[in-house]
């Protein structure tokens, strides 16, 4: 209980230092939005008022603590560029990425465990290779790239798809969820062959200890012996490499969403980068940051539930 | 194992030599200019004249995917050698004294690793601006995490071994030991590094610079090519799959090399 307490605290000061930097980083920035939204020839008087309407004549601690309120309670500002609350263009949009990320992160679960653990107890050596050497070239194709050849193999060769004809879930919850199983894969298909290769030198690094010697010994199978304990010591190491995995997929979905034109936060996020709109950067980068920080922080909870070792602090494996 | 453990490293290191000199080639010699427009022989096929077939302006794509690659390579030597030089020292020095410097360090250095890099190479160049320079900056300060991590790992394992506190007690500098007697000692995990470094490196740039964010247009990158090859899908598919494919094929020489280093320095 204590560890967890002191989890949560550690857990709340990150994403203090998450919304400090993402504060001020976008305070150092050279030019101001005034010159960026009335042009360089606004009269002072133009200047000063916008600069009253945005709040910029403001102490930057007040500003910084007007911020962070407000963002906590669902407050991300006003977009420079469309004049409107960032979490109103943001609504939709999150859902929408939300869903691909989720997608390709359960795709990436579902076929990778078994894929590595199978990989992990190839006995032939020449297929062993072989299976080396396909998942190093896997892992070795861009998300990007493999959403364009999925693009090109099933929307101009075999007409099961057309690429940019998306469908928000608003509509047709069917037909987006059809639409987002090519980019959700294009991104989950390099990231499974990532974690196939990590799950396979664990596995390997297992079946060399002690205690599966033993259990072959007392004439259990390979396939038991795999599932009921070389799985259980891999899983430490699994979650975490899941959790970077899901920082990475979020990032890839920024990618890929530009690849099959799906309205998402990446596509938000470059927009509002190229049109210098900060206080969309801004609310995405914190909000992609929050998430980033929980995923690890439920990874850490689910390795100490999983391996009881890892709960004593200073002893731990 | 034996038998197949250094096929990896061997296939890695004759690719990517091969690209290497495809490109310095490239520097001297391109089939045909890559700025030179032939409107007469737009969005041609593959053929023997021209192997990767010719783009929306009649330019050959084989001679301007050399560029691209020249671009790409010049840009993750430069990520890499930042990284690696800045993080090696940084970390060098922790691994080596310790103490606060290294705690506070290593602690920065977690939290920063447990971003993607390609997203914080985005906030980063959202502040400063896009372009070539910017994300060079961008993705050589990302990539100083790693290796120090690395690297203060090797040198806080050497510190306490024998040969150090000998090398010591015969009277050698901090500055000596750290130099001759640990830093080739490490080789076996900074080289590894160094190639999945690069590996990650022409990834970053590829995706950053198809986003429109890296490189910018009057420049050849892959992932320029790339993203501009996309609208051609249809009328002109080899454009993006010749560009695409040199990219994985770039990505794959240093993630064999890396992986063949890892199993060597793992036998040993």
């Amino acid at each position: 209980m204590k560890q967890i307490a002191k989890k949560v605290l550690t857990l709340i000061i990150t994403l203090f230092i998450v919304s400090l930097l993402a504060f001020f980083a976008f305070q150092i920035i050279p030019g101001n939005p005034t010159t960026k939204l009335l042009g360089t020839e606004a009269t002072p008087e133009a200047v000063a008022a916008l600069r009253q309407e945005l709040g910029l004549d403001q102490p930057v601690l007040l500003r910084y603590w007007q911020w962070l309120t407000g963002f906590l309670s669902g407050n991300f500002g006003t977009s420079y560029s469309y004049h409107m609350p960032v979490s109103e263009m943001l609504g939709e949009k999150l859902v929408i990425t939300g869903i691909l990320v989720l997608m390709s992160f359960a795709i990436t679960v579902i076929l990778s465990i078994p894929l590595g653990l199978m990989a992990g107890s190839m006995k032939n050596k020449a297929l062993d290779w072989l299976c080396t050497a396909l998942n190093q070239l896997i892992m070795s194709v861009p998300p990007f790239f493999l959403g364009i050849l999925g693009c090109f193999l099933f929307g101009t060769v075999l007409r099961w798809f057309v690429p940019g004809d998306f469908v928000s879930y608003t509509t047709d919850w069917g037909a987006f969820l059809r639409y987002l199983i090519l980019p959700a894969l294009s991104i989950a298909i390099p990231r499974t062959a990532m974690t196939v290769k990590m799950l396979r030198s664990s596995v390997l690094k297992e079946r060399g200890q002690d205690y599966v010697r033993t259990a072959h010994s007392r004439g259990s199978r390979d396939c038991a012996v795999l599932w009921h304990h070389v799985l259980k010591n891999t899983l430490v190491p699994t979650i975490t490499f899941l959790a970077t995995s899901a920082a990475e997929i979020m990032t890839g979905s920024i990618i890929v969403e530009q690849v099959f034109t799906i309205p998402g936060v990446g596509r938000l996020l470059l927009a509002s980068i190229l049109g210098r709109d900060f206080p969309v950067v801004q609310a995405i980068v914190v909000l992609l940051a929050t998430w980033i920080v929980l995923v690890h922080f439920v990874a850490d909870l689910l390795c100490q539930w999983v391996d009881p070792r890892l709960r004593q602090e200073g002893k731990g494996v | 194992m034996k038998r197949f453990g250094n096929s990896f490293l061997c296939i890695g290191t004759a690719l990517t030599l091969l690209l290497v000199l495809l490109t310095l080639l490239s520097i001297f010699w391109t089939p045909y200019n890559t700025t030179e427009m032939n409107p007469a022989e737009k969005m041609q096929p593959p053929s023997m004249a021209h192997i990767m077939g010719t783009d929306n302006f009649g330019r050959d794509i084989f001679s301007r995917v050399l560029q691209g690659m020249g671009m790409s390579m010049t840009i993750a030597l430069c990520v890499v050698a930042i990284g690696s030089v800045a993080g090696g020292v940084l970390g060098a020095l922790c691994g080596y004294f310790g103490g606060l410097p290294d705690l506070i360090l290593t602690r920065i250095c977690d939290s920063i690793t447990a971003f993607p890099s390609v997203l914080l190479a985005l906030v980063i160049v959202s502040v400063v601006g896009s372009g070539t320079g910017q994300m060079i900056g961008a993705l050589g300060v990302l990539f100083i995490p790693s290796f120090a991590r690395v690297t203060r790992a090797e040198f806080a394992r050497c510190r306490g071994q024998n040969y150090i506190q000998n090398a010591k007690l015969m009277g050698a500098g901090h500055g000596r030991i750290m130099l001759w007697h640990i830093l080739p000692n490490t080789m076996q995990v900074l080289l590894p590094a160094i190639a999945i470094g690069f590996n990650n490196a022409i990834l970053s740039e590829a995706s950053m610079s198809y986003l429109g964010i890296g490189v910018q247009p009057p420049n050849a990158s892959l992932g320029l090519m790339l993203s501009d090859s996309q609208i051609y899908l249809k009328s002109a598919p080899w454009y993006a799959i010749s560009v695409g494919l040199t990219i994985v094929l770039l990505i794959l020489g240093f993630s064999l090399i890396g992986e063949g280093l890892q199993q060597r320095s793992r036998r040993n």
